[in-house]
């Protein structure tokens, strides 16, 4: 196994993330994509740990700081989504407008 | 390249995690979008415990497939989705090109970087690492940021029930 092969596997991640971002509707879609790109920048990092020039258990750490922020960013995220649901009726997130000027 | 258990486990889990993903995208029913979304991440630990860090694969197991999962599917049941082909507004091609487009070229710039300038490998065999060398690191070296994120995942726990309360007034 070398390091390309998993930095190829983030990357075809992290684009179908960015493609589900961009293009779905959902706000709870939106989110699951963002959870999906984070996980895939973890893969970069555990795999930098192992095969990186200079192998390090630093990168498992940053790995577990990084799932602790995802997991505050779903949790704070939903709890957002809850209140503009309330707000506005929907999850659409084109209806979120209110910000437009 | 000689064909070994690890890059059968290797293909097998990535192929599993690259599928989930795709259906997460691809499927209409949200919910199952989000066991899609459970099943890649699932998988996701497999490729961790093909880079020894099983401590972190087992994380992941909890806090991804355990924690998120729930939470997601909380996020789902309490919010009303459309189903039907005819409540959905129509989808917008344009847009959707022209994200893959982007997404795409992304794609290539980054595969292009990763196999025309790999990473210079010293010959540094990497060592075993165990669960008592990462709690060590975590203890020693990185305790601040440690106790740091345990104050940021208070303040998002109640962050979370502050923004979700519903208001009285209302």
């Amino acid at each position: 196994m070398n390091l390309a092969s998993f930095l190829a596997l983030a990357a075809i991640l992290f684009c179908i993330g960015l493609y589900g971002v961009m293009t779905k509707r959902n706000a709870v879609i939106v989110l699951f994509s963002v959870e999906l790109m984070l996980n895939a920048t973890n893969i970069n990092l555990v795999a930098f740990s192992k095969y990186g020039v200079i192998p390090s258990i630093t990168g498992q750490v940053f790995t577990l700081f990084s799932l602790v922020i995802a997991a505050a960013e779903a949790a704070v995220g939903l709890a957002i989504l809850m209140a503009l649901y309330r707000k506005k009726g929907t999850v659409e997130a084109d209806k979120y407008n209110s910000l437009k000027g | 390249m000689n064909i070994d258990g690890e890059l059968i486990a290797f293909f097998v889990f990535s192929l599993l995690a690259i599928g989930g993903a795709v259906f997460m995208i691809n499927l209409t029913r949200v919910m199952h979008m989000a066991l899609a979304l459970a099943f890649a991440l699932l998988s996701l630990a497999g490729i961790y415990i093909l880079l020894e860090a099983p401590f972190l694969a087992v994380m992941h197991i909890m806090i991804y497939t355990g924690a998120v999962s729930v939470i997601m599917i909380f996020g789902i049941m309490l919010t009303k989705h459309k189903v039907d082909a005819h409540e959905l507004e129509p989808p917008r091609f344009g847009f959707n090109l022209l994200s893959l487009l982007g997404t795409g070229l992304l794609f290539a710039i980054i595969m292009w970087v990763i196999y025309q300038f790999p990473f210079v490998t010293t010959g540094v065999e990497s060592p075993a690492f165990k669960v008592q060398d990462l709690g060590a690191e975590l203890f020693k070296q990185y305790m601040i940021p440690f106790e740091i994120a345990s104050i940021l995942l208070l303040a998002a726990l109640i962050g979370a029930i502050v923004l979700a309360r519903r208001e009285e007034n209302e």
